[in-house]
């Protein structure tokens, strides 16, 4: 989403779902999931909308929707780049849209090459490390990389994996540019337009190819294409819907760029009733990706400084943003500066560069999985697991329960003893012999944490807005806040290091760290949230709240903890505690919670009017200049300078908000626009392309290139792959599995499996099975099944259902099995079972490092699965039939006629690190 | 005798001859059934909250009775959930008061076999102490090539998403002033 509009977040609000003449819901099972959310789309259908569900799995989503069409898992970019090569082709586009608002007439380098040139991979690709040099994918006469200079020290790989920690940033914003003078063919006809570049890249995916890998018959294709273009334009508009079915794969972020690529081309991004809908899954995810517990950003999406490159705040903020380019990343230096006053006070000032040098430095890919690997080689000694069960969660939880079991003290901080809190005594690997309770040398701390109702704070849903919670009851027993924790873990520390002379105490030491407490001695959430939200430091305002971020100074004069929440403290006011009745508001509800940015609700709402500034139809009015109050207007608050009149045109040399034209509508852009090709800030190229997932019985058929060849390999004993279709052993694991959520049950059960209603409404794992499957496997309705991959093997109830269906795909039928993935082993739980997401191995997308756990190959075997120590001899046979070794499924670059050939994996492989 | 106390009050009666022919209202209601009053009314007090599940943040109204809560429902005020719950959602008054949830400190140590109690004060205290002794064993001052670092790679955490953006805020402002980097949620999972 950051790549191609500019901000990390879902582009609109569910209320607004009503508003759409079609939604797509692909990805994600709205109605399980999400069920509340899914009444608006109830009420589109009402008014009558098209409701189109694309799944593996025909799940209640489906049989509300008005078309459904199974898909098989992991071939959603074909499916998309099918729809976008039909907008294409048959000049279904919206073209002032398109012209006006994205990157279609910008001219890309002549050293770019598409993959269709290069035999499956984009220019710039270097097989030695698995990366790309992205420099030749930039747009004509423009670097990506602002400062040019990176210093030149330190070897190859060392540069690439900072380059790798770079790519999550995406997530969050747009790239920069070096300036933002493009050259511009607004005719599209110029062959390096953006517009030719990509109707050339899409050529190949026809209905034909979308039938040979997603399983989709040509028919099922061309209504879907043609529903999405009639109810697209002026007049109409189409929402998508995703969710963590297009997340979780190595090709996780160009899932939701293809989608972003077909909205900017029907000009639906900015307008009521279109957008791309992000369903989350957590309460606070988006919150905690805004005020980031993430190792590679800091709060409001500044990225944590790396090596090298960021070893003085100058440094790093030009390469957060070019001076000279457009839009509101050009004030990165307000936003940062008052991020370190916020933490670091008095002690922050112009003269040590608001001690930005306090801030701890990155080298690489310092995420979950990589932490979990540097645990198993005994490098970290204290881990602490915050409302989070990664025993059962995490992909490889064989591989999570091992690295724990190597710490020298975990803290667990939940509601119950769950699994991962308890592994040293129930855990899988006691049973197999693997873990002994009395070498386990881990000291573990159980806190038991307080529950929503027990104390104040704020979440940030799925569409970015900020709900207040108030405390109802005071938290029973032993039970506290993370609040109270962590505040008084951090005046314990303080304590201990009082007086210290040493430069490294420094930062702990000059935090702020002083907020009021209650009767109880718990500090007061509203204070934190006041001193996110900023407040003046000095002049007649001194102590009072900021009501804009266009208010902090890069003087110091202001601080404020993250950028983006400025507003929810306006006024001195909790905005994010208003409770103004839905039904007392029009349908955007501004009165109600606080959205991020300046509690706009529709992001780029700019494009909801056309480039005089006219709402594109009536029917679609949502944000208008008003010529006679000389601002913009509108349902909600506009994502636009607000007296900035659509004839603006920057002047010579403008940079900033200053040089965003009045028609740039992506005002976080480096140009102003939507990006249907990326020419920098992705890591894996700039348009999405199709590869299988890392584990496929199937060949990729649209390239000379299986997988995705960025993708984070490990190559590790402990963490072994099955074999992909040409590969040696392939047909051993010939069935395509997928993992996903009950209603009734919450991720790995932390919140749901010790509740009493939801254990009875769900009591016990199992597998969905078509009966064809069934009957090929020999499996019984109500009766058991095993399931196997290379890493372990693990039983289910079977349940035989049309639900799942096998697709012709690649000349053969494959067969799907559905997982839901909320049990795990232990036993303090109220029902338990064995867990899904062991099944996977650690495989992960380069941008983001988010693992595949969507998708991958396994064996179904009827009955139960061996105990114990047989468990291990079980799988170990798999991977002797299988001919697994370490280079297994973990070439990069593969198959390649110039590298190593044929089936035979055991010789000589490149490209592995 | 009064014939109104007799045959007259049986359900069966009352429903074909009521006004709730489906018997799901007055007609089955009993002495007793009419008598009750619903949680929500007798409450000391309604405290807005939102759903601590899934992203969609469904408004909840919270009901205490002698400080202790004793029944969550939908607020329909909510613009997003007007008043609506899930199952899960519905059934968080059961999160909040489930026999099966753990309110006492537990503390295992190396190589036992079983949970022991501590206060939680000392536990904080332990864990400052290994806090501050990690911190310094895996700190590292510079690179290889002696550019600054200044971080700990003894220090780990996972966790966020359920929590309240005030404590991820003090979280990452503790992790980043300690040094400690690999500070990960379930956004990455």
């Amino acid at each position: 989403m950051g790549a191609s509009f500019g901000r990390g977040g879902a582009t609109g609000f569910l209320q607004d779902l009503e508003k759409a003449d079609c939604i797509v819901i692909q990805g994600s099972n709205m109605a399980e999931c999400h069920p509340v959310g899914f009444q608006w789309v109830m009420e589109a259908k009402a008014r009558g909308a098209r409701v189109i569900h694309i799944d593996p799995r025909f799940s209640r989503t489906s049989a509300q929707a008005d078309t459904y069409i199974p898909i098989r898992a992991g071939s959603d970019i074909v499916f998309l780049g099918a729809v976008i090569n039909y907008i294409l082709s048959n000049d279904k586009y919206f073209h002032e849209y398109v012209v006006a608002y994205t990157n279609a007439a910008t001219l890309v380098s002549e050293d770019f090459k598409d993959v269709d040139e290069l035999d499956g991979v984009f220019s710039g690709y270097d097989p030695e490390t698995g990366t790309y040099d992205t420099s030749s994918w930039a747009y004509d006469g423009v670097s990506d990389h602002p400062q040019g200079d990176a210093g030149g020290q330190g070897a190859e790989s060392e540069e690439s994996a900072s380059e790798r920690a770079a790519g999550h940033e995406l997530g969050g914003h747009g790239a920069a540019l070096e300036h933002a003078e493009v050259k511009r063919d607004e005719t599209l006809q110029h062959p390096r337009t953006v517009f030719q570049v990509l109707k050339r890249h899409y050529a190949r995916y026809t209905p034909e190819m979308v039938q040979e890998v997603c399983g989709i018959a040509p028919e099922q294709l061309l209504d879907v294409c043609e529903a999405v273009t009639a109810n697209s334009g002026r007049e109409r508009t189409t929402c998508w819907v995703y969710s963590v079915g297009w997340t979780h794969h190595t090709t996780g972020v160009q899932g939701i760029r293809g989608s972003a690529i077909i909205q900017l081309l029907l000009g639906n991004m900015g307008r009521p009733g279109g957008g791309i809908m992000a369903l989350r899954g957590h309460a606070s995810i988006q919150g905690s990706t805004d005020i980031p517990t993430l190792f590679n950003l800091l709060p409001g999406y500044l990225p944590m400084p790396k090596v090298g490159p960021h070893d003085s705040l100058d440094e790093y903020l030009k390469e957060i943003a070019s001076p000279d380019q457009k839009g509101f990343w050009t004030n990165a230096r307000t936003y940062t500066v008052n991020l370190l006053k916020a933490w670091w006070g008095d002690a922050a000032t112009a003269e040590n560069d608001f001690a930005f040098h306090y801030i701890p430095k990155l080298t690489g890919d310092h995420g979950t999985y990589a932490t979990v690997m540097s645990m198993l080689d005994d490098e970290i000694d204290g881990y602490f697991l915050l409302g989070q069960n990664p025993a059962v969660g995490s992909a490889h939880g064989r591989m999570q329960r091992l690295g724990m079991a190597h710490l020298k003290w975990l803290v667990v901080r939940d509601l119950n003893l769950i699994e991962s809190a308890t592994f040293w005594k129930d855990g899988p690997e006691i049973e197999t012999g693997e873990l002994r309770t009395e070498d386990i040398d881990t000291e573990v701390f159980f806190f038991p944490a307080a529950s929503h109702v027990e104390k104040d704070g704020t979440f940030t849903q799925t569409q970015r807005m900020l709900q207040w919670h108030h405390k109802a009851v005071e938290p029973p027993g032993d039970a506290q806040s993370d609040l109270a924790f962590f505040y008084l873990l951090g005046q314990k520390i303080r304590d201990r290091l009082a007086g210290s002379t040493d430069e490294r105490d420094r930062p702990i030491l000059d935090l702020t760290w002083d907020y009021p407490v209650d009767e109880h001695g718990d500090p007061s959430a509203e204070a934190v949230l006041r001193e996110i939200n900023g407040v003046h430091l000095t002049g007649e305002k001194a102590g009072q709240a900021l009501n804009t971020f266009n208010e902090m100074k890069d003087d110091g004069s202001t601080a404020g903890g993250c950028w983006i929440y400025t507003g929810v403290f306006a006024d001195g006011v909790n905005q994010a505690a208003r409770r103004k009745p839905g039904r007392e508001q029009n349908w955007v509800a501004p009165e109600w919670g606080w959205a991020w940015p300046l509690n706009r609700r529709i992001l780029y709402n700019r494009a909801a009017a056309d480039p005089d500034g006219k709402p594109w139809s009536e029917r679609k009015a949502y944000v208008w200049w008003d010529e006679v109050e000389q601002k913009w207007v509108g349902h909600d608050v506009p994502d636009f300078e607000v007296a900035k009149p659509p004839s603006y045109r920057p002047p010579e040399g403008a940079s900033g908000p200053a040089a965003l034209s009045g028609d740039d509508p992506f005002i976080m852009q480096a140009d102003g626009k939507g990006w249907l090709y990326a020419p920098t800030g992705l890591l894996d190229g700039p348009m999405p392309a199709h590869y299988e997932p890392h584990e496929s019985p199937v060949t990729n058929p649209l390239y000379n290139q299986q997988a995705n060849p960025t993708r984070q390999v490990f190559p590790r004993p402990d963490n072994p792959s099955n074999p992909s279709n040409g590969e040696r052993g392939a047909e051993i694991f010939p069935y395509v599995f997928t993992t996903y959520r009950l209603t009734e049950h919450h991720t790995a059960g932390g919140m749901s499996r010790w509740l009493p209603y939801l254990s009875e409404l769900q009591p016990e794992f199992f597998c969905e099975v078509s009966p064809e499957l069934a009957r090929e496997r020999g499996l019984v309705h109500n009766g058991w099944a095993t399931i196997v991959t290379a890493r372990t093997a693990i039983e289910a109830r079977v349940m035989v259902t049309d639900r799942v269906v096998p697709l012709p795909v690649g000349g053969k039928l494959i067969h799907q099995v559905g997982l839901p993935y909320h049990w795990g082993v232990g036993n303090e739980a109220l029902v338990t079972g064995d867990s899904a997401n062991d099944l996977f191995g650690v495989t992960l997308d380069a941008n983001v490092h988010i693992q595949e756990s969507k998708v991958a190959s396994c064996d179904v075997q009827p009955g139960r699965r061996p105990r114990g120590p047989e468990l291990l001899e079980f799988v170990a046979d798999y991977r002797r039939r299988a001919g697994i070794t370490l280079e297994t499924g973990n070439k990069l670059r593969y198959p390649h006629s110039d590298a190593t050939t044929g089936a035979d994996t055991d010789g000589q492989g490149e490209g592995t690190p | 005798m009064d014939i109104r106390k007799t045959f007259l009050e049986w359900p069966v009666v009352r429903q074909l001859t009521g006004s709730d022919p489906l018997g799901r209202g007055a007609a089955v209601q009993s002495k007793r059934s009419r008598s009750l009053e619903p949680r929500t009314t007798t409450a000391d007090r309604m405290v807005q909250s939102v759903c601590p599940y899934c992203a969609v943040g469904c408004g909840q109204r919270v009901f205490v009775r002698d400080e202790r809560v004793v029944q969550i429902e939908g607020d329909p005020d909510s613009p997003i959930s007007r008043g609506r719950l899930c199952p899960k959602g519905s059934a968080s008054e059961q999160l909040v008061n489930s026999p099966r949830r753990a309110t006492t400190m537990l503390y295992r140590r190396p190589r036992s076999t079983s949970w022991e109690r501590i206060g939680v004060e000392q536990a904080t205290d332990m864990i400052a102490d290994r806090m501050v002794e990690s911190r310094r064993k895996r700190w590292q001052d510079t690179d290889e090539h002696g550019r600054p670092l200044r971080r700990t790679m003894g220090i780990a955490s996972l966790g966020g998403a359920t929590l309240d953006n005030e404590e991820n805020y003090l979280i990452k402002k503790l992790f980043t002033a300690l040094g400690a980097i690999q500070i990960e949620n379930q956004a990455r999972i």
